[in-house]
């Protein structure tokens, strides 16, 4: 058995030492169980971040603002929804947009000058490049917005469908676009995110007719992991389901 | 690829329970509903605690597996894939018992 193993009982580590054993048990770890250098810790692993998120939940909170985390996996379309929803709502309404990238300012470059005050979260100062946005990077970009003059503030994800899901941000809601060309099993490939979210805007529906995407099938799917969530069909390039989707992001007034 | 900043923060958590004392191993729990891979997770453990006072420790990953309760017939379900749904009559309306843990669990300090 190397140093790095899997035991039957389904637990797998390495041992510094390169050593299997150094407790008694043939490899279940009982030892662990009791002893006197054992130290109880049951906290949460994203504990830091989630205190991180109550904070920015509470500046939210007074702010009065509106706070929506917006997620999808790379190419679903969320920037160019984002221009469509900015170029409807960004002059009637104070929209702000935090903008996640991992490394460039492309997204942000193309929501410039829609009404919305758009800050840049560029992830590559993380761990050569975060895959997701925590909430000490939204903590951080949030200097660059004046949360007094919002009504409304959109998160962009950095693209990806399994880790945006686990960090919480501090956000009012969870929302995020699908795309009719990513395939009707998805929810079942990646339950977390589906799971996590309020709304479903299932993007590029003018598509479906050059598809062989079978909707109800997807729609089923999205049902057996998330029976409660909400959909929007739409489209940012004819404009299908954007009316709808603008009042969902204000939400409640 | 979310494991290394999870890493990170078993580590931040790790270091203030130990107080400044050697650490020979870490225990964490992860439910089977998180998207976390256990040997990337330990293999990340490495990279992320290079360095540190953690460097040389073992990362121990208690793998949890995922189980739901229906609300219609009572039957609880270990799940084969994260897609909650009784086992017995296939209802959605499920509880979900065990599964979405990622914590910490304890730590084992070396002897000095």
């Amino acid at each position: 058995m190397g140093r790095f193993h899997t035991h039957a009982d389904g637990t797998v580590h390495t041992h510094a030492d390169g050593t299997v054993q150094r407790n008694a048990g043939v490899g279940d770890h009982s030892g662990y169980q009791t002893g006197p250098l054992r130290v109880e810790v049951l906290k949460s692993i994203l504990s830091e971040n989630d205190r991180m998120a109550e904070a920015n939940a509470a500046d939210f909170a007074r702010s009065a603002v509106r706070v929506v985390n917006l997620m999808s996996s790379p190419g679903a379309g969320k920037t160019t929804l984002l221009a469509a929803v900015l170029g409807r709502i960004g002059e009637a309404h104070r929209v702000g947009v935090l903008e996640g990238d991992i490394e460039t300012s492309l997204d942000a470059d193309r929501l410039d000058g829609l009404g919305a005050q758009v800050a840049l979260v560029n992830t590559s100062a993380g761990f050569g490049g975060e895959c997701h946005l925590d909430a000490t990077m939204v903590r951080s970009a949030l200097r660059c917005l004046d949360l007094e003059a919002l009504d409304l503030v959109i998160i962009e994800n950095v693209g990806n469908l399994v880790c945006p899901a686990e960090f919480a941000l501090g956000e009012t809601a969870k929302a995020m676009v699908y795309a009719v060309t990513e395939g009707e099993e998805k929810p079942r490939k990646y339950p977390v995110m589906f799971r996590a979210v309020e709304l479903v805007v299932v993007n590029k529906i003018d598509l479906l007719e050059h598809l062989e995407f079978d909707l109800d099938l997807f729609l089923a799917n999205l049902d057996a992991v998330n029976p409660s969530v909400r959909t929007i069909l739409a489209s940012a390039k004819t404009g299908e389901g954007l009316d709808e989707l603008c009042r969902w992001l204000l939400g409640p007034r | 690829m979310h494991e290394l900043s999870i890493c990170r923060s078993i580590a931040e958590v790790a270091l203030r329970y130990a107080e400044g004392r050697p650490v020979g191993a870490v225990a964490v729990r992860v439910g089977a509903f998180r998207q976390v891979v256990p040997t990337t997770l330990v293999h990340c453990w490495e990279l992320a605690t290079a360095t540190t006072p953690l460097e040389g420790s073992a990362l121990l990953v208690e793998a949890v597996p995922a189980v739901v309760a229906c609300r219609g017939c009572g039957v609880k379900t270990q799940l084969a894939e994260p897609v909650p749904c009784c086992g017995r009559c296939g209802s959605v309306d499920v509880l979900i018992v065990q599964g979405e843990e990622l914590l910490v669990a304890s730590l084992e300090l070396q002897e000095v």
